[in-house]
């Protein structure tokens, strides 16, 4: 039994309106349209009036209930999974359940922020601790007026049952009389294995909205007045505005106004998620897109290098501000890749030593030696940045696609002369993330364009503005060395990896597996400034490092003799019983129980003709996750023909929604590997539309995928980001089985890189 | 500027805009049917598919002067109550992730379904391979076509 403080989310528990009635009037059909699957006649209907509990939920005086999504939604599903964890605890009936997203609100809610595999993780105790404290409310509720202890009155989906007295009632009829009571100081916690909604697949919330084209992004928002706005930015990295001609544009039909403007005060310190490519820009603001693209195509604007260009950025804790200079200089893919083998081959700085490495690689019967590269990547989101701002002499409401909203606010209130509360952020569905909205200098943007022309504004960057605007994966290498001995033996391990313009490694990821399992081993880092701007992209470093070590490790089994599962679960058994050194970021057990779960489903020993397979798996953001690839060679063309996978994540709260997201990892994994790929030629971005960036298509992605989850009952950790990294590398060895040929530079499919077959 | 009249999901509609302009920017812009998104602007992606005569079509490259007589048909008029058998198999497989690229692919979808009742495996992805999912819920996709297809044939 887990026994949950309240005071831990206190906060959640103050009521937001001292009446929590006033008969919120919601059509029906809109009602069946929010709960999956069930037939209109089972639903109850909407309620004349509604008790807020907490923040996170009001029940109607029929009993409906609406649960409040706390994060923000980019495809991971937490609008469904996280109000699944608030019903459990309340005991609702999943179908008497509406879900609307939560306003932005900081005092309310925890951590409204998307990114790190850190919602679910994060909210199990809070969002469970709603509905458990609700649940309580309304028991006691019923006591009092039934005149009994609420020890003596259980629940069942959405009923409280006195058995002694036969008495029972819907929790609408207590909503009112509940939410007048104090939550109480502490709660008493369901054990897993009574999880009735938890555990049992629920459909998307959204997936009618969806199907129907309804307008759920903060592109298809229309307000009163609003005009649409676009900005020009510098074509190329190093570059800077010099100067443009407005009047050029301003008469063409449709275009209200054309002017330069700055995204940040220069005086504002920066927060780490303040990126920003471009200074300064031209924004081109009209009636309708149309124009506005069409104006945007004929403006002219003079771009300069830069030689000089710096910021303020806050520092951590407080203190004086520290100021950090751009590079200058107009940079080339090919520059780079020179570059990182020259820094590559100096000594980097140590992150973890254990032994003696250096003696022990001497020493080696067999020395393994293999370098690694992967090249930035472009988020390429299918919504482009957008976002709506409608800023007038007090206010500023602000609707886009955000991970963060948290860490904008501020930057948006000072660059408007604002006090963040004079600043409302609501938070749009996203048309996909994956790192890149938690960087949100278009919503600044916006607001200051909406501030000066008086009027609501929708920015929107095209396709190409998104694509070349940077916030990249950084582009990486690693050189790895194993040693062997007369017995195959691991006994030497040496990472020294690096990027443009920031590592993989840290310490962090230096202490992950095989740290623990080698008596010698050293990890080693470095990195090249650079003026092209990096953001996290979907598992940041760990989506390098998880698929390289595992193709490396691949390669090292085989230089040894051992089959590659086995290889690693040695390694395991080793860490496990007699781990090397300390801090160890893994827990050996789980990681060797997913690939003991692949090496059982995907009956690995077992391949069909002309079917080639590889094995790789990874521990990053809390999860666990290995994959099976069975790959085939079609006129000399590589396809994934099916992928299995097994993850571990502890309690699952949405089965098939999980899979799904697990799915969606190793698709988009799969495309980076072969095709994702963003270079530059004299700081331009080469690539700026779907015409030459390639992504994955259906007839290019698996035909089947078979997710599996470990079943335990450890507190749930995420899955957005765990099952990416391992992709790349089982990808790596099943291509190295069906070309005999290894793979060390990423995209493995560009046209000049890699001839297969 | 010039005014057309448009037949869109069963309805006349009019509108005066610039000749060149692309159906996408007057369906989301002029009309408000915003369930068609913007994707690449260059008809790579799939985002902005609408039906014109059943077919499936790239709404971002097609300006509205050569629409004519042509019946266009957009998401929000795929089925009256939205239980086109492609929708139908959407929801029993739960496709979608963030939901930005549904509406093209369910839209490809029913154009293929309408030409070919039960397409193969091999044709599906020829169909759909026009429609960039990014989440990559290709997997679902291709199964919710063959469920649709059973759901039309049934």
């Amino acid at each position: 039994m887990t026994v949950l403080k309240t005071k831990l989310g206190r906060r959640s528990f103050l009521k937001t309106s001292a009446a929590a009635g006033g008969g919120l009037m919601i059509s029906f059909s809109w009602l069946a349209s929010c709960t999956s699957s069930t037939t209109k006649a089972e639903v109850l209907a909407m309620p004349e009036e509604w008790f807020e509990l907490n923040a996170y939920l009001k029940i109607g005086e029929n009993g409906m209930t609406t649960i409040f999504c706390p994060n923000p939604e980019f495809g991971q599903n937490v609008m469904t999974s996280m109000p699944m964890m608030i019903a459990e605890e309340l005991d609702m009936d999943w179908k008497n359940v509406v879900v609307e997203m939560a306003e932005f609100n900081t005092a309310l809610y925890n951590r409204q922020f998307t990114g790190g595999s850190q919602g679910i993780r994060t909210a199990w105790n809070p969002l469970r601790m709603a509905g458990a404290t609700a649940r309580h409310m309304l028991k006691e509720a019923a006591a009092n007026a039934w005149n009994v202890s609420a020890k003596d009155i259980t629940t069942d989906a959405g009923k409280l049952i006195h058995k002694a007295s036969g008495k029972s009632a819907g929790y609408g009829e207590f909503a009112k009389s509940a939410s007048a009571l104090e939550a109480p100081e502490e709660v008493e916690l369901k054990e897993v294995k009574n999880f009735k909604v938890i555990g049992n697949s629920k459909k998307n919330v959204e997936g009618k909205k969806i199907i129907k084209g309804d307008k759920l992004f903060s592109l298809d928002i229309k307000k009163e007045g609003m005009l649409t706005a676009m900005i020009a930015h510098p074509p190329a990295f190093g570059l800077q505005l010099k100067d443009f001609n407005a009047e050029s544009v301003k008469s063409m039909p449709g275009i209200v106004d054309v002017f330069s403007f700055k995204t940040y005060n220069d005086e504002f310190g920066r927060n780490f998620f303040d990126t920003d490519t471009f200074p300064e820009m031209v924004a081109i603001v009209g009636n309708s897109t149309w124009e506005v693209m069409n104006a945007k195509k004929a403006l002219q604007v003079e771009w300069e290098k830069f030689s000089e260009q710096s910021f303020l950025m806050n520092s951590w804790g407080g203190g004086d501000k520290i100021k950090v200079q751009v590079p200058a200089g107009l940079e080339s893919s090919q520059s780079h890749m020179a570059e990182m083998h020259k820094v590559a081959s100096k000594p980097g700085t140590q992150l973890r030593k254990d032994g003696d490495p250096e003696k022990i690689f001497k020493e080696a019967v067999k020395v393994i030696e293999k370098t690694y590269s992967a090249p930035f990547l472009a988020h390429n989101m299918m919504e482009p940045i957008n976002c709506v701002a409608d800023v007038t002499a007090d206010k500023a409401i602000i609707s886009a696609p955000t991970q963060a909203p948290g860490f904008i606010e501020p930057a948006i209130a000072d660059r408007l002369g604002m006090t963040v509360e004079q600043v409302e952020i609501v938070m749009s569905r996203m048309g996909g993330g994956f790192g890149r909205r938690a960087y949100c200098h278009y919503m600044v943007e916006a607001a200051v364009i909406s501030q000066k022309v008086q009027k609501p504004v929708k920015l929107m960057y095209t396709r190409e503005d998104d694509m070349t605007f940077g916030i990249y994966r950084p582009a990486y290498m690693a050189t790895y060395r194993a040693a062997l001995d007369e017995n195959n033996n691991l006994i030497g391990y040496h990472v020294k990896a690096g990027g443009i313009p920031e590592s993989p490694l840290g310490r962090g990821a230096a202490n992950r597996f095989p740290a623990g399992c080698v008596d010698n081993y050293l990890a080693e880092e470095w990195s090249i400034q650079s003026n092209i701007t990096i953001g996290a992209f979907r598992a940041p470093r760990s989506n390098f490092l998880g698929g390289v070590e595992q193709s490396f490790l691949d390669e090292v089994a085989e230089a040894a003799g051992k089959d590659p599962i086995q290889f690693r679960l040695d390694l395991l058994k080793r860490s496990k019983e007699k781990p090397v050194g300390e801090n160890n970021d893994y827990d050996a057990d789980r990681y060797a129980g997913v690939l003991e779960l692949v090496r059982d489903k995907s009956n690995w020993g077992q391949t069909s003709d002309g079917t080639h397979r590889g094995v790789a798996a990874y521990f990053c953001h809390n999860s666990y996750a290995a994959h099976v690839v069975d790959l085939k060679l079609v006129n000399g063309t590589p396809r994934v023909e099916k992928v299995t996978c097994a993850m571990d994540c502890g309690v699952v709260i949405n089965p098939d929604a999980a899979s799904n997201m697990a799915e969606g990892a190793i698709v988009d994994g799969i495309g980076n590997a072969f095709f994702g790929e963003m270079t530059f030629q004299n700081g331009i971005p080469e690539k700026s539309n779907f015409d030459r960036y390639r992504m994955i298509r259906m007839n290019e992605a698996p035909k089947a995928i078979d997710v599996h989850f470990v079943q335990n009952e450890i507190d749930p950790t995420g899955l957005g980001e765990p099952p990416f990294p391992p992709i790349f590398g089982a990808v790596a060895n099943a291509l190295y089985k069906a070309t005999d040929k290894r793979h060390y530079n990423q995209p493995f499919l560009s046209k000049d890189r890699i001839t297969l077959g | 500027m010039a005014k057309f009249n448009l037949k869109i999901n069963g309805k006349d509609m009019e509108v005066d805009v610039d000749p060149q302009t692309p159906m996408l920017w007057v369906l989301r812009d002029h009309l408000d049917l915003t369930g068609t998104k913007y994707g690449c602007g260059i008809a790579q992606c799939g985002a902005c598919t609408i039906h014109l005569n059943g077919t499936a079509t790239r709404s971002c490259m097609l300006p509205v002067s050569v629409v004519g007589d042509n019946e266009i048909t957009t998401i929000e008029g795929l089925a009256e109550e939205a239980n086109h058998p492609v929708q139908q198999a959407w929801l029993e497989h739960d496709v979608p992730q963030c939901g930005y690229c549904q509406a093209g692919q369910i839209m490809s979808a029913a154009s293929l379904l309408k030409s070919n009742p039960s397409p193969s495996d091999e044709q599906i992805e020829a169909a759909m391979s026009g429609n960039i999912c990014r989440c990559g819920t290709y997997v679902r996709i291709k199964e919710a076509i063959k469920t649709a297809a059973k759901i039309q044939n049934a």
